[in-house]
Formats: structure tokens, C-alpha cells, sequence
């Protein structure tokens, strides 16, 4: 109906760029399958993150996804010791299953979209997170998502509530010498639909702060997405990550492509 | 903490604002209502043969309406919309689920046919939170239209 079916948040999940949603990803997935795949790029004032994937949805029900991120050190590498563009990368395997609900149909009713999903991380650079206080490599999180489309007001909103030790995602691993027990984290979002190709919005995720050698933050950030057709769309968002291993005040720009269908 | 607490204060606040300046108030008339927004009778008669035109025309849907007698289809979706739109009209044809329940559709159909009544509605250039409004209203209808 509108163009919900085919976003993907940062660990590849279907949703916004920092939140995830109870949709399940695909235009198609209604009548059978659905797919999407995502190329994003965090710019920030010390560092860099790529990310990529793809998503696939299953009669509107159970979501599969995969996402690759590779966090740049850029030159804070060398300051940290690490020497420079030293990388922290990690593998996401996303499963997401819809309860009850459906966002975009059921506008006669309160009720939204809920979801529930696990994600499972698998970062490298164990030596490294060891060393700075982190407990593990890998890392599981567990949340449900609640997503509804209030078409009448033209509102899209999202609230998620997580479980997880991921320090900054899980690329910095999970649990620390802070806090090595599993955070209860939510993520808001919402978005407006100015007309059919143009989303804006802001979205806000908590994170934990597990690790005793840098303090980790909440982030937000306030975005505007493009719909040429229902099988593309394009997000601009600024985004602020807060502080990240030292490097305080990490804002910069948010640019990611999505193909699907 | 408090840090986390401002930065959310300050992007709800720049959310609130991004939708108020976007929202333009109808006019406080009296009996003001979606039907009036649509352009009352005469809008409604316009929109719905706007949109069966593009019903037709797409191939993916237009086999749906083989065995259509296309004048009362157009008569009873006018009378749907008045009604649905607070209009001054009681729709008179069958019920959703048994108007549609040999055509076998898929939520695709569904989809093509709100696309096609989109591009209708630009057409006769409704505005973009008039059109949802009135697709707010048919939406729930997927439930007794699909059925495959």
C-alpha cells in the first residue's frame, strides 16, 4: 500500500536505519517470498561504518536476514594504538517471526504489528575486545517490535524493546568489566509520509555501557527517506552515535540504498 | 543520563515541528467532513470513474472485472465511498467478503488495485492526506478481499 515493505535497519533487519520494526521485509512476501538488500554508509567525525545485506521475508511471517559491518577506525586507529584503519567487522544472522497484527491493513483496530526476533553476532578482533574489557566475540539479542501505520494521520511508528550485551552493536563484543549481564534497551521511531515518495523522521535507540575504559551513549537520528518506486528507496538520515571508544560526539550522515521486491 | 534525556527531548521536538509544518489544517467548516474533502457527489462520481479507468487499463487486475457490469460497479463504489466518507448515501450492493469471494484474490491484487485508485486520486488531485484518509477507511477491507 505504501512504501513499508522494503527497508532494512543497520544489522539487517527489516525497519529503519537505527530501529527495527515488526514488519516483515519484501514487498512480495504477502503472496510468498520477498527479498531486500541494503548497502549503507555511517560517516562520522572519527570513524566510518559500511554496511551490507540482505533480508528475506516469508508470507508475511518469518523474516530471514544476514548483514556484513565493517567499522573503520580511520585515523583514531593510531591513536588507540591500533594503527590506522584498523577495522572491526561482525556477521548478523536475524530471525524475526510476526505474532499478531498486521500495520498496514488493520486500521480499524489499536492493535499494531508485533514481532518478535533474536539476533545472533559474530564479531572478529576477539583480541582486541578482550583487551579493552569486553567478555566475549559473540553475542545473541533477543527483542519484540511493535510497528503501526496510523494512515489517516499519515504516521508511521515504531517501539522495540532488547535484550543484549553488544557493546556499540556488538562491534566493540559483548558484555564488558562494567556489566557483563544481559540490557534491557528500547528503540522508538516514527516517520511521516509527506506524499508517496517522501518519509520523514527520527528514530532513538538506547544502548548498554559495559565497558569501564569508554562510557557508550544513546543514539538518535532524523532522516528522510525516498520511494522512486516501490522496489528502491533511499535514506539520508543525521545521526548522532554519541561517544565511541574514547571519541566523543561521534554525529555525521547516514546514507543507505535498498533494492527489493 | 540526563545527556540521553535532552537528545530525546530534542528529537521528538524536531519531529513535532518537521509534522507541523506539513499539516494544513481543512477549513472549520460546518458538517466538514472526508465527503466534502473529496469534493462531495460530484468529486466521488469523477474519482471512481478516474479509477476504474486505470482498473481496466492494468493488466495485472483488469481480468478481475471480466464479468463486471462496469455501470453498477462504478454506481455501488460511489455509494461505498459517500457512505464510507460520511456522505449522504447508504451503499446498497453486496457485503466485501461475498462480492469477492470467487475471484480468488491475491494481497498483490489487492495492492495493484489501491495503487490504481492512487494514481486516480492524483488525478483528480486530492491531496496526498485526503488519500489517506479515504485508503485508512478501505484497508481493513483486505481481510474479506483477500482470500488466497
Amino acid at each position: 500500500m505504501l512504501a513499508t515493505g522494503g527497508a532494512s535497519q543497520v544489522e539487517g533487519a527489516g525497519g529503519g536505519g537505527l530501529a527495527t520494526w515488526a514488519m516483515i521485509t519484501g514487498y512480495g512476501s504477502r503472496d510468498g517470498i520477498g527479498a531486500n538488500t541494503h548497502f549503507t554508509y555511517v560517516g562520522l567525525s572519527d570513524f566510518s561504518l559500511k554496511s551490507y545485506g540482505f533480508a528475506i521475508g516469508l508470507h508475511d511471517r518469518l523474516e530471514l536476514s544476514y548483514a556484513r559491518q565493517a567499522f573503520d577506525t580511520e585515523d583514531a586507529g593510531i591513536t588507540l594504538g591500533l594503527g590506522q584503519n584498523f577495522k572491526f567487522n561482525q556477521d548478523i544472522y536475524g530471525i524475526k517471526l510476526r505474532l499478531v497484527g498486521d500495520a498496514v491493513h488493520d486500521q480499524d483496530t489499536w492493535l499494531p504489528q508485533i514481532s518478535v526476533g533474536v539476533q545472533h553476532k559474530r564479531a572478529d578482533r576477539g583480541q582486541v575486545i578482550r583487551l579493552i574489557g569486553g567478555r566475549s566475540d559473540r553475542g545473541t539479542d533477543f527483542y519484540a517490535a511493535a510497528s503501526k501505520l496510523f494512515l489517516s494521520e499519515s504516521l508511521l511508528v515504531n517501539a522495540t524493546l532488547r535484550a543484549t550485551k553488544a557493546n556499540q552493536f556488538g562491534l566493540l563484543g559483548f558484555g564488558g568489566d562494567r556489566e557483563n549481564g544481559y540490557s534491557a534497551t528500547y528503540e522508538a521511531s516514527a516517520a511521516y509520509l509527506l506524499n508517496k515518495h517522501l518519509a520523514l523522521g527520527a528514530e532513538y535507540r538506547t544502548k548498554p555501557d559495559n565497558l569501564s575504559f569508554a562510557r557508550e551513549n544513546a543514539a538518535y537520528s532524523l532522516f528522510a527517506s525516498v520511494f522512486p518506486n516501490k522496489h528502491i528507496s533511499m535514506t539520508l538520515a543525521y545521526v548522532d552515535l554519541g561517544d565511541i571508544a574514547l571519541h566523543p560526539d561521534q554525529r555525521g550522515i547516514y546514507a543507505s540504498l535498498q533494492a527489493g521486491f | 543520563m540526563y545527556d540521553a534525556m535532552s537528545k530525546a527531548v530534542l528529537v521528538v521536538a524536531v519531529f513535532v515541528v518537521a509534522v507541523m509544518v506539513n499539516f494544513r489544517p481543512a477549513p472549520a467548516l460546518a458538517g466538514d467532513t472526508l465527503y466534502t474533502a473529496l469534493g462531495g457527489n460530484e468529486g466521488i462520481v469523477r474519482l471512481v470513474d478516474k479509477a476504474t479507468e486505470e482498473f481496466l487499463a492494468d493488466p495485472r487486475i483488469s481480468n478481475t472485472f471480466a464479468d463486471t457490469n462496469i455501470a453498477r460497479f462504478k454506481e455501488k463504489l460511489a455509494e461505498q465511498f459517500c457512505e464510507l466518507s460520511g456522505g449522504p448515501c447508504v451503499y446498497s450492493g453486496q457485503d466485501m467478503h461475498a462480492a469477492h469471494k470467487g475471484l480468488k484474490l491475491r494481497s498483490r491484487d489487492f495492492s495493484a488495485l489501491v495503487e490504481n485508485l492512487q494514481v486516480a486520486m492524483g488525478k483528480c488531485d486530492i491531496p496526498f492526506s485526503t488519500q489517506n484518509k479515504l485508503l485508512a477507511l478501505l484497508a481493513p477491507m483486505h481481510r474479506d478481499v483477500v482470500t488466497q
